[in-house]
């Protein structure tokens, strides 16, 4: 009996975060491929009816960790608890998305199972070969690697927005199966005191469709208005450059780019950016670029799709209008 | 022969590098715009110690040798030769002299402060009728008693203004000509040590340049710097180390716009593809690339012979001074040319590096003298 | 108190990247650094031994080429390093460096192991929290505020779209994220002072570990480059037009608003 492919569904109170509805949605594609059946596993407290919502998007079953100690996410209890599980069920594969959680929840998986990961995926593969094998960017997208596992299970976080989430099927069934939450005290080390989630109402960098960012040419902190006016007429998150990011325009968690956040957004749209190599390395992937700068030598307009040469100052405002026209 | 750099100067080249792109940069043409000086950049400078790198470690200094201090004047001025000549006429023009001629007490007393850069230094050699030839020198010295009273003024001190120490020299006997010169060590607040007119200049604008004016100014008698009749030879010995930090600091100012030039022609197009591409382009970036490697193996060579101590740098710091100089105008003026239209604009920094290269020609002895001192070391005996 | 630093040589983010006709990543010519993470978790530890006394030690895996970024991290302010050098981590991947450098932090005193979150060249992240693992002790991701009292850090940590509040017992592997602090350069004098700095060099016979315990767990990668992207239009006319334009654009043709 193959041991399946396994998603480590993240899930925030009663909702099911997308980026494990894109793993669901792509690893279902493989796993009929590899011949394992497709496993959700949801860890936390509280989350019977959760089953329910990531049946469609193709788990054959579903475990269900239900236990107060995984309320909120925790390195310790959640690797304890899935540590046990892994070893007791054998899957061949894990896969996580490379959030938060899965950032620091795989890698120490990994090493306690002793076994390898692959971090940050932006594809993901079934052959006869390697069984999975997963495409990475490297050097923040400047080159791939394509790697593969020589030990079971073999674990990866895939990166956001890479793939598309299905069409759910409701008339899908799933055997659900409830686990116990074993963990070891030794595990609980740390405490969450407290956790301070922004009030935003604009998506999330890492997973927003659309993203416009501003660089050194915004010229000071005040301007970036201009973009959030904009972002918030098509649902976009709001990003920087590090050049804006080191004038202290913008906190530091807005930076897309080598040293920031890495995004593959499906419209990205640079305001003021010259497009340093450490920036384009952030949001090469992203689907279509857009580039508003007033210098027509700089370097963004050499990967942009669209490009505006002008004073952002007036460009952007304008196209906020017209999308807000389109809009109604 | 070795020509690799050590660990340590491979290592300090990036920290000073690392610090001038990320703290100087940012501000360079605006300090050069508005003609302000970097006080903020002398303090982080201070700090990282690159006020003191040649003087010993029991003057608090880095006791680095000469080739760390010509890299740290190259890096600072490849991206603003305002900074490069602060750190420069500071270390080599006060606080060397001091070194080289002070008495223990001096040193003492003088060179933990200014090899710290708890203190700035400047050095008044030049009057409005002693340029290159110092026997013109007019200020006066008069001994009374346990004092010195110095009258007079100077021109074109860099760091004037700003620097707490001087290191000046003024004529106590006018018959012997430059032999009746002495130098003497002057702080910043003594009664009468006042000063004139800032200048306005063509290029390092951002650098301070200011007279300096003595009436009557009574200093102890222990402030004079080596013999009274000295002040000459401490003047000259101190400009020959003085230059490998003028070269140094052309030598910056060339590879700052020959950077600028090589990132241009490979990103500007024209005819469908980027000039670099045409030959006319490739030759420019080809000569000041060489001409570029061929002044650095003369300013390193200068800056170890002044290390070694084994043979006399005079020769070697003029002839890495005209060559450099030289060097950073004929690039930086190649640069505008690559950069066109842009080149000749305030928006890139290649114009400013153009002005502020023909200085490096001119102070701390001009070409001119560089080539009077060299032929003169070839032709003595 | 006891601090290790664990860091990475990594190219220079400038750095344009090249395959070598071999398969492999060329490295010629290419500027290596100390990753950038790394370097806000040197930061760190030296702002922890000015308050609080003590030793830094710097913890390093490679050849002799990442000498350089070790004399670097005591050209900052670190006190003594560690080099792990051995043939057999040649092909090494995370499992391996995470063996190997939790090996030779259990070797040393330590109350607290600092590291970057990530390294800008393979950018896996792994290592540091696998290191933890490894040590068998507890690790939080990608702080952005630290503070220690006794035995317990309290940490703030980013998380998307937020951040935590973390208190943890130590010793512990803390991971730095940008925003920490301000890393320092090093001075003239921490340049001149470090090569007089201990860097002891071990084998992986040396920390007790034999050349199959660092067996990869991984395949040796594949690599490639991305394909090069090619600029598209640039939208002509008056900013009202080109906007207009745009927008239609972006909604016809790319289909994406």
């Amino acid at each position: 009996m193959a041991k399946g492919i396994w998603i480590i569904v993240e899930q925030n109170k009663s909702e099911i975060r997308k980026v494990s509805l894109e793993l669901l949605s792509r690893a279902r594609e493989l796993a009929d491929k590899a011949g394992e059946p497709l496993v959700a596993v949801i860890a936390g407290s509280g989350i019977a009816d959760l089953a329910a919502k990531v049946t469609p998007y193709g788990a054959d079953k579903v475990i269900l960790i239900d236990d107060e100690k995984l309320a909120e996410y925790t390195t310790g209890a959640y690797t304890s608890a899935l540590n046990k599980l892994i070893r007791k069920e054998e899957p061949q594969a894990v896969l996580l998305g490379n959030t938060a959680v899965g950032k620091d929840l795989a890698p120490r998986l990994a090493q306690r199972l002793g076994v390898g990961m692959a971090s940050d995926c932006t594809g993901m593969e079934a052959d006869d070969e390697n069984f999975l094998s997963f495409k990475r960017p490297i050097y923040g997208g400047k080159a791939f690697a394509e790697v593969a596992a020589n030990a079971r299970p073999v674990l990866a976080t895939i990166r956001p927005n890479t793939f598309p989430v299905a069409e759910p099927d409701a008339s899908r069934k799933a055997e659900i199966v409830n686990e116990q939450a074993d963990i070891d005290a030794a595990d609980l080390r740390a405490i969450v005191k407290e956790v301070a989630i922004a009030v935003s109402a604009r998506p999330e960098l890492i997973e927003a469709d659309i993203i416009i960012s501003g660089g050194r040419g915004m010229k000071g902190p005040e301007n970036y208005k201009i973009l959030e006016d904009c972002a918030d007429v098509i649902g976009a998150a709001v990003g920087a450059s590090r050049a804006a990011v080191d004038a202290g325009w913008i906190d530091q968690k807005f930076q897309v780019g080598q040293t920031g956040k890495t995004v593959s957004p499906t419209l990205y749209i640079a305001c003021g950016i010259s497009g340093a190599i450490q920036h384009l390395a952030g949001m090469g992937s992203s689907k279509v670029i857009v580039a508003i700068n007033k210098d027509p030598e700089a370097n963004i307009f050499t990967l942009a799709d669209y490009g505006i040469v002008g004073d952002l100052f007036e460009v952007v405002p304008l196209l906020t209008e017209e999308f807000k026209k389109l809009a109604s | 022969m070795n020509f690799e750099l050590t660990e340590d100067h491979v290592m300090m080249r990036k920290m000073v590098r690392d610090f001038a792109e990320a703290e100087a940069a940012p501000g360079t043409e605006e300090r050069d715009e508005k003609e302000e000086f970097p006080l903020e950049l002398w303090k982080k400078c201070a700090e990282l110690g690159l006020a003191g790198v040649t003087f010993p470690e029991e003057y608090e200094g880095v006791g680095a040798d000469y080739i760390s201090y010509a890299i740290t004047v190259e890096e600072l001025s490849r991206v603003d030769a305002s900074l490069g000549v602060t750190i420069s006429a500071h270390s080599s023009l006060c606080a060397n002299p001091i070194y080289l001629f002070g008495n223990d007490e001096q040193k003492k007393k003088y060179l933990p402060d200014l090899a710290t850069g708890r203190k700035m230094g400047a050095f008044g050699l030049t009057e409005s009728m002693a340029g290159s030839d110092a026997s013109g020198t007019r200020t006066t010295a008069v001994r009374e008693g346990d004092e010195y009273v110095i009258n007079g003024s100077k021109v074109f001190i860099t760091n004037g203004y700003y620097a707490d120490t001087y290191v000046i020299t003024a004529q106590m006997d006018k018959s012997k000509g430059n032999k009746g010169i002495a130098a003497f060590i002057l702080e910043k607040g003594t009664p009468g040590f006042g000063f004139g007119k800032k200048e306005k200049k063509m290029g390092i604008r951002a650098s301070a340049t200011y007279e300096l004016v003595f009436e009557n100014v009574r200093i102890p008698a222990a402030n004079l710097l080596g013999q009274e009749g000295q002040g000459f030879k401490i003047a000259m010995t101190t400009l020959d180390y003085g230059r490998i930090g003028i070269a140094s600091q052309a030598l910056g100012i060339a590879q700052g716009a020959y950077e600028q030039a090589l990132k241009y022609a490979q990103e500007r197009e024209q005819f469908g593809k980027p000039i670099s591409t045409l030959q006319a382009i490739q030759f420019k970036l080809a000569d000041m690339a060489t001409s570029i490697e061929a002044a650095r193996l003369l300013v390193y060579q200068a800056a170890f012979i002044a290390s070694e101590h084994k043979i006399p740098v005079s020769k070697y710091a003029a002839m890495a001074k005209v060559f450099a100089a030289e060097t950073a105008n004929r690039v930086a003026t190649q640069a505008v040319q690559i950069l066109g239209g842009y080149g000749y604009t305030r928006d890139y920094p290649v114009e400013r590096m153009m002005r502020d290269a023909k200085i490096t020609e001119i102070y701390e002895g001009t070409s001119e003298i560089q080539r009077v001192v060299i032929a003169a070391n070839i032709l003595k005996g | 108190m006891n601090i290790v630093v664990t860091i990475k040589q990594t190219f220079d983010t400038e750095a344009k990247i090249a395959l070598d006709g071999k398969g492999g990543i060329d490295a010629s010519g290419v500027n290596l650094v100390i990753n950038p993470y790394d370097e806000f978790a040197i930061e760190e530890a030296l702002k922890l031994k000015e308050k609080f006394g003590g030793e830094v030690t710097v913890v390093s895996v490679g050849g002799d080429k990442i000498e350089t970024s070790v004399r670097t991290a005591l050209a900052m302010g670190c006190d003594k390093a560690v080099r792990v050098d051995d043939p057999a981590l040649a092909d090494a991947d995370e499992w391996a460096v995470a063996e190997a450098l939790a090996k030779a932090i259990a070797k040393l005193p330590y109350d607290i192991v600092l590291a970057g979150r990530i390294a800008v060249d393979d950018g896996s992240g792994q290592v540091a929290v696998r290191t933890a693992d490894a040590l068998g002790i507890p690790s939080v991701g990608s702080i952005l505020k630290l503070d220690v009292d006794g035995d317990t850090a309290t940490v703030t940590r980013e998380i998307d779209g937020g951040t935590e509040l973390i208190e943890v017992k130590l010793p512990a592997v803390l991971t730095a994220q940008k925003g920490l602090n301000e890393p320092r350069l090093p001075s003239m004098k921490g340049i001149m002072g470090a090569k007089k700095k201990e860097i002891s060099v071990q084998t992986l016979a040396d920390i007790g570990l034999s050349a199959a315990d660092a067996t990869p767990k991984m395949r040796a990668p594949k690599y490639s480059l991305p394909s090069p992207r090619k600029g598209g239009k640039v939208i002509p006319g008056e900013a009202a037009d080109a906007a207009r334009e745009l927008a239609r654009l972006l909604r016809e043709e790319a289909k994406v608003i």
